[in-house]
């Protein structure tokens, strides 16, 4: 015997949770990137599988989370979000989880040679790059808050001095990404040139982690708008 | 006059056991919809909400709801072109709450949400076109109450936008929220508290003779809410405090001091529920009573039997606890992001509409103004998700339940006139 109930029905699964799930998941998953970037320059190629492995794993998760939201969003709910922007939202994040997966997948099919000079760039603008995913990841935490405030008042304001500071670190690891490139092409006779097809690609989808990041930032920015 | 002689115990009979059933409908249907906000929001147990149902209903009903009864039980059907035969106006309210009761009962294993209100009304129209005439209707209240019906789910949603609106104006966009939630929150209590008592008190309560003025109702209001409030506050305060915790702690401490307050709501909700839709159950039935005491007489004008607001009562609860609580227990593991904040205004503005409708006599559908008081909450953007397409299916049985409720009141109508006569 089905049990009617009227109101309950009436409220929709909430999408912000697992919207905040998947981005926890997500810069967990991008997290993983130094590491890995270390074990190819100490040539300790177990633990860069390893690493591997565990972004897979994230990334596929995160693709989960991400249909199981989409499942749960019908055009007939009635929300404080537009759907398209919440889904825009869901798809940037998960580009960082792809980007990273990306880069993970590219070490194993074809790793490049080690320069000793890009290391430090290399590992400076890849945790810069993290940084920007972190404070991205501290915005989204304010966004159940967000919810409850209607994007108004003091906590928007606080979010809006948190997105300002990740565009100031985004601008960061636009240079420290040049830094890498400068570096890379200043020794461009020391590698092979699929080493630096290699290179080139990979220190672009890291500048991507960031790039990704901000951009979620500023669709928020949008929401909280007035 | 001799039918209703002859067998004025079987129909009196006849009247209890259809008014129970109606009611069972009322209290295994309409409760999860009162009280379902305050479980959902985590506030309540599924277990205090019967305790508070059980308590509450019981009190509205026979402390508010003999205004509505009277309305369902004389207001709709004119009775004048069977001033000879009385015996059809038993046949029709008896017809009536077996027609309302069947079809409660049918919606309930189908799934669907019908109003018990709604359900009654057709039914009684229906008879009174079938076995009467068209005339024996009376269509301004009929006029009236359709507008009613319209216009209160659109109340209960401004009321309930507003108060969302004063909650974020006062606590959650202020700088220091949770100071905020427990300077505010005792008067919206006393706001709960004093509009109940108002509606409620308001010139007193004719069957239990109680009489008030117009400045001692507001006075007895004034007095209640301010109770509640000290009380409220008394809850408040074992909630603990860090006013150096960060927003996102004082947030979830806000919500912690807005559950007294929607277990108050909870209380006035199934308060109002009872005032309002008891009378669907038991107006049928006074009619029934009144008409067979007094031999046919369709003019006269007793007041409803105190007992009879308790065998409503009754009924409700029986329902409940029989059935309803099995809705409830299915919304308490389903809705997790139902803030008390937001259950709150909905809750309340809804049973501050019903409570007045209840007032004014006016027999209006809890479950739609609880749905617009929601709505309300949501356009204020209180909610994570709403999901329009129940508010369509609501249409679509408000459409259906009247016609389908008078048709099945005029076939029962026409059965038991002709096993009676």
């Amino acid at each position: 015997m089905p049990i009617s109930n009227t109101l309950m029905n009436l409220f929709g699964p909430s999408p912000f949770k697992p919207l905040q799930a998947h981005m926890r998941v997500v810069v967990q998953c991008a997290g993983h990137v130094p590491g890995l970037f270390e074990a190819l320059c100490d040539d300790e190629m177990e633990k860069m599988k390893k690493i591997r492995d565990e972004i897979f794993v994230l990334e596929n998760r995160a693709d989960q989370i991400k249909n199981e939201l989409r499942s749960h969003l019908p055009k007939s709910f009635f929300m404080p979000v537009d759907r398209r922007d919440l889904l825009e939202i869901l798809d940037l994040q998960d580009s960082i989880a792809d980007t990273a997966q990306d880069i993970a997948g590219m070490l194993m099919v074809r790793r490049p040679k080690v320069l000793d000079s890009i290391r430090g760039p290399l590992m400076d603008l890849t945790q810069r790059c993290l940084d920007a995913c972190n404070q991205m990841a501290a915005i989204m935490e304010h966004l159940d808050e967000l919810v409850e405030t209607g994007f108004r008042g003091p906590e928007s304001e606080i979010v809006v001095v948190m997105i300002g500071e990740l565009n100031r670190i985004e601008t960061d690891t636009d240079q420290k990404g040049m830094a890498v490139l400068r570096q890379l092409f200043a020794h461009e006779n020391e590698i092979d040139p699929v080493s630096l097809m290699v290179w080139h690609r990979l220190i672009h989808w890291v500048g991507d982690l960031a790039n990704y990041s901000e951009k979620v930032g500023n669709r928020l920015r949008l929401l909280v708008a007035h | 006059m001799t039918v209703i002689a002859e067998h004025g115990a079987a129909l009196i009979a006849l009247a209890v056991i259809f008014g129970l059933f109606m009611t069972w409908g009322i209290g295994a249907n309409d409760v999860a919809n009162a009280l379902g906000t305050s479980v959902g929001s985590g506030a309540i147990t599924v277990r205090t909400a019967i305790i508070i149902a059980a308590i509450f209903e019981f009190l509205g009903a026979v402390l508010a709801g003999g205004h509505v009864t009277k309305t369902i039980r004389k207001g709709i059907i004119d009775p004048g072109p069977i001033a000879d035969n009385p015996e059809i106006l038993v046949f029709g309210m008896l017809a009536a709450l077996l027609a309302a009761g069947t079809w409660l009962a049918l919606a309930s294993i189908r799934g669907w949400p019908v109003s018990t209100t709604h359900s009654i009304v057709g039914a009684l129209v229906g008879f009174a076109i079938a076995g009467i005439g068209f005339d024996a209707v009376n269509w301004g209240k009929i006029g009236l109450i359709a507008t009613s019906w319209v216009i209160s789910p659109f109340l209960g949603g401004l009321a309930a936008f507003a108060l969302m609106m004063s909650i974020r104006r006062l606590i959650l966009n202020t700088e220091k929220p949770f100071e905020s939630a427990v300077r505010w929150a005792p008067v919206y209590a006393f706001l709960v508290g004093f509009i109940m008592a108002l509606v409620t008190l308001f010139k007193g309560l004719k069957h239990l003779n109680l009489n008030l003025s117009i400045p001692m109702s507001f006075l007895a209001a004034a007095a209640i809410g301010l109770a509640v409030a000290v009380a409220a506050r008394t809850f408040i305060k074992r909630v603990p405090m860090d006013k150096t915790a960060d927003r996102h702690f004082q947030f979830a401490s806000v919500e912690q001091v807005f559950v007294p307050l929607m277990i108050l709501t909870a209380c006035a909700m199934a308060f109002a529920h009872g005032s309002n839709d008891v009378a669907n159950g038991i107006g049928p039935l006074a009619a029934v009573l009144a008409l067979v005491r007094s031999g046919g007489d369709l003019a006269q004008t007793s007041p409803v039997p105190i007992w009879v607001l308790l065998l409503g009562g009754t009924g409700i609860l029986v329902g409940l606890a029989t059935y309803g609580y099995r809705v409830m227990q299915t919304i308490g593991t389903k809705i997790t992001q139902l803030t008390p904040t937001s259950g709150f205004c909905a809750t309340m503005a809804a049973a501050a509409t019903v409570v007045l409708a209840s007032r004014i006599a006016i027999p209006v559908s809890t479950t739609h103004i609880a749905v617009g008081a929601v709505m309300g909450v949501g356009l204020a953007h209180g909610f994570a998700a709403l999901d329009l397409r129940v508010v369509g299916k609501i249409f679509v049985s408000w459409v259906v339940t009247l016609p389908a409720g008078g048709a099945l009141a005029a076939l029962f109508f026409f059965f038991l006139k002709g096993v009676f006569t």
